[in-house]
């Protein structure tokens, strides 16, 4: 805790206090994290050194052969419904990201020769904001994203 | 406990798999309601499915992920019958992991 009052104190905010007690208390217990998490792109607070960590390049060309299926209206951010589906080929991985979340990145998944290029989960959105999804195929990045207007918050506080 | 619930379905060549969790996902920003102290995060970090000890999906999640989470996926070269196995393991180093067959 005294880490988090610290951090209040040198950016007035507390949501940066909160996240010093995340890593304090749950991610950074020794021995535990995952040697294949990629740690720094899902603590990344903006999307560009989120995907900079995640796929190694910052900027991804947006293609409408992305699908996103999300709620034009959540009205439980706890819980939003999202599917991605894109008929772009070599697709080898997928993200989803909440642009207005903490920390945006919330999923990455990656896909082998024998996987079709679809995911679908539930995932929790702090606000109204674009769900953005980034494939990358053939080396390439891509994205697309969607609106998604949030009646509660679901990331707690 | 934490268990997986697996369905999965063969149409044509593609099957799709779906599944739940049952885990909490805390983020480690939420506030206890009662006591205003801050919930330790908790989430599953990594999925592992595979297709007869295949792996053809790796998920790596944070704590973004609705609690209880649900995922599908699909992919090629199923057959019914076929064992479909399911691992996660959360940012504590536990982890759980179930198996069911394409129908």
């Amino acid at each position: 805790m005294i880490d988090a009052k610290r951090r209040i104190l040198l950016k007035g905010s507390l949501a940066a206090g909160s996240v010093g007690v995340a890593a304090g208390t749950g991610l950074l217990a020794p021995g535990q994290v995952l040697a294949e998490w990629n740690e720094a792109a899902f603590r990344a607070k903006d999307i560009p050194s989120a995907l900079d960590n995640l796929m190694g390049a910052d900027g991804a060309e947006v293609s409408e052969r992305i699908k996103i299926k999300a709620p034009d209206i959540a009205e439980n951010g706890a819980v939003v419904p999202v599917t991605v589906e894109t008929d772009l080929e070599d697709v080898t991985s997928i993200a989803i990201i909440a642009s207005e979340n903490q920390t945006p990145l919330i999923a990455s998944f990656d896909l082998t020769p024998a996987s079709i290029p679809f995911v679908a989960t539930r995932i929790k959105m702090a606000k109204t904001a674009d769900v953005v999804a980034v494939v990358k195929a053939g080396g390439t990045l891509y994205k697309n994203a969607k609106n998604v207007k949030v009646t509660i918050g679901g990331c707690g506080g | 406990m934490p268990d997986i619930k697996i369905r999965a379905k063969l149409s044509g060549d593609e099957t799709t798999v779906k599944c739940l969790m049952s885990h909490p996902m805390e983020t480690g920003l939420r506030k206890d309601s009662k006591t205003g102290e801050l919930v330790p995060a908790h989430f599953i970090q990594e999925v592992v499915c595979k297709h007869k000890d295949q792996v053809v999906m790796t998920a790596s999640w944070s704590g973004g992920v609705s609690k209880n989470p649900y995922l599908s996926f699909k992919f090629k070269g199923g057959a019914s019958g076929d064992p479909i196995e399911i691992a996660w393991t959360d940012n504590k180093g536990e982890s759980s992991s179930a198996s069911d067959t394409i129908s």
